[in-house]
């Protein structure tokens, strides 16, 4: 078997891969795990083809073929909450999703603070069909007080840091944060939101929840977390990454920051980009309780600009399980957070391609290679060398959106029953493929 | 037609006027019935209600249980201030319970908004909302506007000021739609710390100015103030709040000639309204109390799909 010249063949397909400014018909070679070439089709590339067996060709006629898709926002909830998510099911669920890549974020039990919580997941990580790289907590318990050891979680392979779900509250813990991160050249990826403003909110504060009576978050909580934490960074010249954007006023920092070159990159989910607060009153589907709050259009379509213009850099679903009974109650009760890996590329195909605001290439460069660059992850693009984390897309396979086929353990996603246009067929990791439809 | 086009009382947002007016129109004719000397009719016979209190509540509670044993229907109260959540059985597993009992309807009072939609999917009954959270309270609603009807003979052209706390309360909320669905004019007045962001979108006009909202007003209904807004910090002081929004002797004379003043209940006398106000003679705040158990025995009624003169 040794002998074999190559041990995966992608052809036919349409391959795209932005980092290296490709988007033609092309043959992807695969061996030992790692991307041998890439050929334009050519008469001579399919007469070689004819010695492989069908085990070893993929045929990917009207598909695309992009590098692996990377989430940087993915809650495993493992350990400490498994009945919600493990290890392994949330990286079953990002394989479904085309995802070959992804970042858990530390607010387990016991959180990612120390280094033992870091290598159990990644040998919970063995063998999983995604890779999974760690994001350390910056503070102790993720309690707002005191830097938890980064120097021994970076060393053990923390590839950022965040207290997500908590703001970091106090400015002058978030100042040595970002001095500290600093020394190890890893983002500080925050949260933000005063929670001076948002305690005890549900939902956006707007229109929707005067009229539903409920509490809300008002969009300045966002906007001057953003704006703060751009001054510290500013000064202390760090790297800082604005998790999941929902509002006007952050989109326009950032831009403003971006502009003057401060050291400042930012994500944005789906369902931000694509929902909005004027769904809750329609039946109180827990499944839209989630936290930073769907927002107003006025505040979704300054998303969508942010994200088409470049100052959001990425796409992140902040894939939050719950189990069913957690989100099986009245609306304010339920703990925030929805499933995304599974609708990422369904919906971004079928709200952003479609109807006009990105094209295929921004789109796979917002989940390859721009979330890759954030983290200095390795992966992002097909370039000879690298491991063959592949995805392959059927980009107008239409589809519905059933809670019975999800993956991930939980089903809390407000997109069941949705019509999508655009599915994942394949993904392959390290030249194995560990999905397939 | 005398059927609503709901089975459910869940709010009055989208509650269309025609039912409006048959709630209205049938609560005349059992405020009739509590005028008699035998103040029972047989018309909800073997039909059980469930009264599920979440929330601590006297005048709801005690109006609803007494609306459905005047029309003889049997009771069953269940009441706790825990959350589901604190209590450790979830609603849905509560409800579902009870309803294995056999339970016709559900009067839900509730402190997360949104609750009693939550019950139209674990439960069969019909589920009626006698107040969720900060959201909607519309038998309540529905009892002050048969009020001011039935001294005014209208509700259309009539300006209604609905006065106090605008950002949490459920009075108001169910005021403003039925109102408006009933031609009348709204306006809201309190504190702008006690406004909800965004609050002109309710197409009403908004004061923080109470002699403002007076000018040429026909109707006042006075909310509560909770003493834990001012604790929380919302407004400084009660005394400040009385200064600035409380409903005085003076003050009355802005509104026109055969105003009204309304209160739901429990009153902080001196607070919200002085005494003399409260107990004047354009006080409608006891009218309010008995017409609400007339309204209740409509709702009850037309959502149980009974025919006149059927029982059983």
């Amino acid at each position: 078997m040794a002998s074999r010249k190559y041990d995966l063949v992608i052809r036919g397909g349409r391959v795209i891969d932005p980092a290296l400014g490709f988007g033609s018909d092309a043959t992807v070679f695969i061996k030992d795990g790692i991307l041998a070439k890439i050929e334009p089709e050519s008469a001579a590339s399919r007469k070689s083809l004819k010695s492989l067996d069908k085990s070893q060709l993929i045929d990917a006629t009207g598909k695309l073929v992009v590098p692996g898709l990377i989430d940087i926002h993915v809650h495993l909830r493992e350990p400490g909450h498994e009945a919600k998510e493990t290890v392994k099911s949330g990286c079953c669920a990002a394989a479904a999703g085309g995802f070959t890549a992804v970042c858990c974020m530390p607010n387990t039990t016991p959180c990612i603070d120390n280094q033992e919580t870091v290598k159990f997941v990644q040998d919970r990580a063995q063998n999983a069909d995604a890779r999974v790289y760690v994001v350390g907590a910056i503070t102790k318990n993720l309690a707002g007080e005191q830097l938890s050891e980064i120097g021994d979680l970076v060393k053990m392979g923390a590839v950022a840091i965040t207290d997500d779900g908590h703001f970091l509250q106090n400015p002058e813990i978030m100042r040595r944060a970002l001095e500290y991160a600093r020394m190890f050249d890893i983002p500080v990826m925050q949260h933000a939101e005063d929670q001076y403003l948002t305690a005890g909110a549900v939902m956006n504060e707007s229109f929707q929840s005067a009229r539903l009576g409920m509490k809300g978050a008002p969009p300045v909580a966002e906007e001057i977390a953003v704006a703060r934490d751009i001054a510290l960074c500013r000064m202390t010249g760090s790297r800082l990454h604005v998790q999941h954007v929902t509002t006007r006023g952050a989109v326009e920092a950032i831009r403003q920051a971006k502009r003057e070159g401060v050291n400042v990159t930012a994500e944005v989910t789906p369902h931000h980009l694509i929902l909005t607060d004027e769904e809750i009153g329609l039946e109180f589907n827990t499944s839209l309780r989630v936290n930073p709050p769907l927002r107003s259009r006025r505040d979704r379509d300054a998303v969508i600009e942010g994200l088409v213009d470049g100052t959001i850099d990425c796409i992140a679903s902040d894939h939050a399980p719950h189990s069913i009974e957690e989100k099986d109650c009245e609306f304010d009760q339920a703990p925030p957070g929805m499933i995304g890996l599974e609708t990422t590329v369904g919906l971004v195909k079928t709200h952003l391609i479609d109807k006009g605001y990105l094209s295929w290439a921004d789109a796979v460069r917002k989940m390859t290679i721009n979330p890759a660059r954030i983290l200095n992850l390795k992966g992002g693009s097909l370039s000879r060398g690298a491991a063959a984390d592949v995805t392959i897309i059927d980009p107008d396979k239409k589809w519905t959106v059933k809670a019975d086929r999800f993956r991930s353990r939980s089903k809390n996603s407000p997109f069941v029953g949705w019509k999508l246009s655009g599915q994942v067929v394949t993904t392959i990791l390290g030249g194995r493929v560990v999905y397939e439809r | 037609m005398n059927r609503l086009s709901s089975r459910h009382l869940l709010g009055l947002e989208g509650v269309p006027r025609r039912d409006i007016e048959l709630i209205l129109n049938t609560a005349e004719t059992f405020r009739e019935v509590l005028d008699r000397r035998i103040r029972k009719v047989p018309t909800l016979r073997g039909i059980t209600v469930l009264n599920l209190f979440y929330e601590p509540s006297t005048r709801t509670r005690i109006s609803f249980e007494l609306a459905e044993k005047r029309l003889s229907a049997d009771t069953v109260n269940f009441s706790t201030s825990a959350s589901s959540v604190a209590k450790g059985e979830s609603l849905r597993d509560t409800v579902q319970n009870i309803e294995a009992m056999k339970i016709d309807m559900t009067v839900v009072r509730h402190s997360s908004a949104g609750a009693p939609y939550f019950l139209t999917r674990c439960m069969e009954t019909n589920v009626i909302n006698a107040g969720d959270g900060s959201h909607e309270h519309p038998t309540q609603a529905l009892l002050d506007m048969f009020t001011i009807r039935k001294k005014y003979g209208k509700l259309d052209g009539l300006r209604v000021v609905l006065l106090g706390d605008v950002k949490h309360s459920r009075v108001i909320r169910s005021n403003i739609w039925g109102l408006r669905t009933m031609g009348a004019s709204v306006a809201l007045c309190g504190p702008a710390t006690l406004m909800p962001y965004e609050v002109e979108q309710f197409g009403c006009d908004v004061y923080t100015n109470l002699d403002a909202a007076l000018d040429g007003a026909d109707v006042v209904n006075v909310m509560r103030i909770q003493g834990e807004r001012q604790q929380s910090g919302l407004f400084p002081s009660r005394r400040e709040f009385s200064n600035l929004f409380g409903i005085n002797r003076e003050r009355l004379k802005r509104l026109n000639k055969n105003y009204t003043i309304m209160h739901p209940g429990p009153i902080n006398r001196g607070v919200e309204l002085t005494s003399d106000v409260a107990d004047g003679n354009s006080s409608v705040i006891l009218d309010q109390v008995t017409n609400g158990q007339a309204v209740r025995m409509a709702v009850l009624y037309l959502l149980s799909g009974r025919e006149e003169g059927e029982s059983e």
